[in-house]
């Protein structure tokens, strides 16, 4: 319950504004996954039945080592703005919603860093 | 907030059912919404048996009916019946819609008739539209300039600049769309919703309005605009056939714009 007038909950604590960068950030990593995906798939199903020596070559080229870590740095972008949504569509008391999206932050970037130092031990 | 279950004072249940009378030669079975603040308890599925050979063709005309005819508690808004004052909007066979455009005849088996989704209801298929309108006053839904306007004539608008306003000034304000939108369940309190986002753009595109710019600022916000995913439940729902999904996609696209 509250005695606040409906006109002044709905303004609310007024606009954030924000949100356009993060929107358009989710397409434009959407859009460049298109393209990395494709590639990551395609030379995966190359590399079927690949032994560890060949899987490691493969990775040591230039070029494969720096579309992977464009791919997982973009993918692990991407899929922490999709948490970050899903957080603020569905937690709604605020200390929870601001544990859970410290949490998917720190979370990913631990992720992303050890997969981006396995892609780098290896082609390095 | 999100609820994927209805909390336990919505359960509903049985109701009472009313007979049709004898020699009743089209019968078709309403399943209505009930409840009574006054009396208090759970919601109840009352059953009307309405005999269409003497009814008018939409819903609307069978609830007036049985307003009329067998429980004149049943309580529900209506005015225009003709689908221009949006009053009569409830969720009729699973759908959001307006009781004064639905066929009857389109319906098949037994016709459910609720209030719409997720408003406080007040009482039986009346709900609380406090927060819609609140929303929408929040956009400022008129003419907002500074200039003056030009001596003895009204402000000019060309026929082309005109035509962008058409699919959005139709806008009822029945609320379908806002109140079939999954984002506006769970975040109603801040999400503006679809209908309150559509008229927010008839305003944004106007030609003569000169705050095109606040009106951006006020809607640039994570949940005011962005708690809208694209489901398109508002498309699908709106029973004056408008794409509140498309204003809101245009939404963003001008903040997109905007940022250089």
């Amino acid at each position: 319950m509250t005695a606040r007038s409906p006109l002044g909950s709905a303004r609310g604590l007024g606009s954030a504004r924000t949100g356009v960068q993060q929107w358009w950030l989710q397409r434009v990593t959407a859009l460049a996954l298109v393209p990395l995906c494709l590639w990551l798939g395609v030379s995966l199903i190359g590399l079927t039945g690949a032994d560890h020596a060949r899987f490691s070559a493969w990775v040591a080229q230039p070029l494969h080592a720096i579309a992977l870590l464009l791919t997982l740095g973009t993918a692990f972008y991407h899929f922490k703005i999709g948490v970050d949504e899903v957080i603020e569509d569905y937690v709604h008391a605020e200390a929870a919603k601001l544990g859970a999206r410290i949490a998917n932050t720190f979370g990913v970037t631990i992720v992303a860093a050890a997969s981006a130092f396995a892609v780098l031990k290896l082609a390095l | 907030m999100v609820a994927f279950t209805l909390p336990k004072n919505s359960k509903v249940a049985r109701g009472r059912t009313h007979k049709a009378a004898a020699g009743a030669q089209r019968i078709k079975r309403f399943r209505v919404y009930r409840w009574d603040p006054d009396v208090g308890g759970n919601p109840t599925l009352d059953t009307f048996e309405v005999d269409l050979a003497a009814c008018g063709p939409m819903v609307l005309d069978a609830l007036n009916k049985i307003k009329d005819e067998i429980d004149a508690t049943l309580t529900f808004r209506r005015s225009c019946r003709e689908g221009v004052c949006g009053s009569c909007a409830m969720n009729v066979d699973g759908t959001n819609t307006l009781a004064c455009l639905k066929p009857i005849d389109a319906i098949a088996g037994d016709v459910a008739v609720y209030p719409l989704p997720h408003l406080p209801v007040i009482k039986d298929l009346v709900g609380d539209m406090t927060q819609f309108f609140a929303q929408y006053a929040s956009v400022e839904p008129w003419l907002n300039t500074d200039s003056a306007p030009p001596p003895s004539s009204e402000r000019r608008q060309l026929p082309a600049d005109r035509a962008k306003l058409d699919g959005l000034w139709e806008c009822i304000l029945c609320a379908c769309c806002s109140t079939s939108c999954p984002s506006y369940w769970w975040n109603g309190d801040r999400f503006l919703g679809p209908a309150t986002l559509l008229q927010a753009y008839r305003w944004i595109v106007d030609s003569r309005d000169e705050h095109t710019g606040d009106r951006l600022d006020y809607l640039e916000d994570p949940h005011r605009l962005y708690r809208c995913h694209t489901i398109l439940n508002c498309t699908a729902t709106c029973p004056k056939g408008l794409n509140p999904a498309k204003a809101i996609g245009e939404i963003k696209k001008l903040m997109v714009e905007r940022r250089g």
